[in-house]
């Protein structure tokens, strides 16, 4: 039996791409695989890491946990839709780098646009907040006291106005 | 991790979506895929079908009335939180809901779904099942309404039949001279608790005339036990004491990879007393009397 397959259409940092997938395809794999945006990482694929968060209409998911079938009305960000337009890295990515915020970089992507999302809505967090803004993403070689410096540093720099 | 291959749909409207579900046997419904897509991927279950309701229209619905909260089978978690209404009619959603897994998986997951999975590590099915709410369920041969006693019937078990879709969930408001509470005790922020629990005390001044309280992860469904005999006389260290244990004589804590059952004993005894203590504090400040 040959597996059904959708011809379907993603919306990611503003292009739209048109793709064939079967119906399991897993939304961080589309992302990866199907077109190329491999700055989404995958780490357990069940929800957990925090690895493969993008942002959905804006608001923080895991990527692994959603179907890319399912993701066709949404507008999605990923990190390489954080950067600004001529390349240069945006006020989050710009903290981690000064602060030190990453060290492999694999949990980096999830980090960023789940910090992106939270400085959007609480531009001005207090130390525990900035700590509760990341508290859904695992780092397994950083350490979470540069993760948590560069929330407070984006947030001087004005990442979310 | 790769789920297995399955058929999968989009309908835009319920009945389209009801007559796939009638029609296939082996279909399950996928809202926000938070508990599904992790027992898919691992293999735990491998339906033939998939119909997707994200895409039906006026199910996402928050609706505040004085008697309660109606949550629409779209409405995320987060959504249900961020709700001032809700909270006001039922202060006990927010304060359960907080503990419902981390915010990125709450702006996925919706409440509906977390209360039809029927885990008996849940939040919401606990707090559903203590505030005596039902839910509203759809097919093809009608609608039908069910409430939470008769919903939760085994580990991930509830007694929808496979080509239902619940539509909403209603949780019933607080009522004059009612305090709640919740709390729980988990291994990490954001994980399922190793044990839970939600209060509701009514009072007459400081008289405690009802308490009940609702126990998650401690059996494989959510539990209610009335502590009221336990309460009758006052609240103090003694008669909160006494919950806990009148609450254990009801309970038979589970063992698990995470706690004992003697060590999920223990948190039954701390947190009933925590948790009624605190549901009995908030009747009281609710009518305005000093503790
Ligand atoms: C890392 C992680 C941590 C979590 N921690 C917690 C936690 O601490 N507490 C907690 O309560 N939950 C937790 N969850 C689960 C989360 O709350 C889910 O959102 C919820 O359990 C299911 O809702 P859903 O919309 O995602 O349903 P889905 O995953 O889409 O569906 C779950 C099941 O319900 C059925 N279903 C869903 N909606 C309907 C409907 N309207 N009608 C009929 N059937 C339906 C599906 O067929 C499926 O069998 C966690 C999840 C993850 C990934
Ligand atoms: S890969 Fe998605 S949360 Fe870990
Ligand atoms: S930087 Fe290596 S896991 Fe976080």
């Amino acid at each position: 039996m040959t597996e059904e397959l959708h011809e379907i259409r993603l919306h990611v940092n503003g292009t739209s791409y048109a793709l064939t997938v079967p119906g399991r395809r897993l939304l961080s794999d589309a992302l990866r695989h199907d077109l190329g945006l491999t700055g989404t990482h995958v780490g357990c694929e069940h929800g957990v890491c925090g690895a493969c968060t993008i942002l959905v209409d804006g608001a923080p998911m895991r990527s692994c946990l959603m179907f890319a079938v399912s993701a066709v009305d949404a507008e999605l960000t990923t990190v390489e839709g954080l950067a600004d337009a001529d390349g240069s890295l945006g006020p989050v990515q710009q903290a981690f780098l000064e602060c030190h915020g990453l060290q492999c970089g694999f949990c980096t992507p999830g980090f960023l646009t789940t910090i992106t999302a939270g400085l959007r809505d609480n531009p001005r967090p207090t130390h525990a907040e900035a700590r509760e803004m990341v508290a859904g993403n695992l780092c397994r070689c950083t350490g979470y006291q540069n993760i948590v410096k560069a929330v407070e540093r984006a947030a001087e720099l004005g990442a979310g106005r | 991790m790769k789920p297995a291959p399955f058929a999968y749909l989009r309908p835009r409207t319920l009945e389209e979506a009801l007559e796939a579900l009638a029609a296939n046997e082996g279909a399950k419904v996928l809202a926000g895929g938070q508990s599904l897509v992790p027992l898919l991927s691992m293999r735990l279950a491998a339906p033939g079908m998939l119909v997707d309701i994200n895409a039906l229209p006026d199910l996402g619905a928050i609706t505040v009335a004085d008697d309660g909260v109606r949550v629409g089978a779209l409405a995320r978690h987060a959504a249900v939180l961020a709700d001032e209404g809700a909270r006001r009619v039922q202060p006990l959603l927010g304060k359960a809901l907080r503990h419902v897994a981390h915010p990125t998986i709450r702006n996925r997951g919706t409440t509906v779904g977390s209360i039809v999975h029927a885990d008996g590590a849940a939040e919401l099915p606990a707090v559903l099942r203590l505030l005596d709410g039902w839910v509203e369920v759809a097919s093809v041969a009608g609608r039908r309404t069910i409430p939470a006693a008769e919903l939760f019937v085994g580990p991930l078990e509830s007694s929808l039949r496979h080509d239902e879709i619940a539509v909403s969930a209603t949780f019933p408001g607080l009522r004059a001279a009612e305090g709640v509470a919740f709390d729980e005790v988990a291994r990490r922020h954001g994980d399922y608790a190793m044990c839970g629990v939600a209060a509701l005390v009514r009072t007459e001044g400081k008289q405690v005339v009802a308490a009940r309280a609702a126990y998650l992860s401690v059996e494989d469904v959510p539990t209610v036990v009335d502590l009221t005999a336990a309460l009758a006389d006052g609240v103090d260290t003694a008669s909160l004491a006494a919950a806990g244990e009148l609450a254990l004589a009801h309970l038979e804590p589970v063992a698990d990879l995470h706690a004992s059952a003697a060590y999920r004993a223990q948190l039954v005894r701390v947190l009933t007393r925590r948790v009624v203590e605190a549901a009995h504090a908030d009747a009281l400040t609710r009518q305005g009397v000093a503790a």
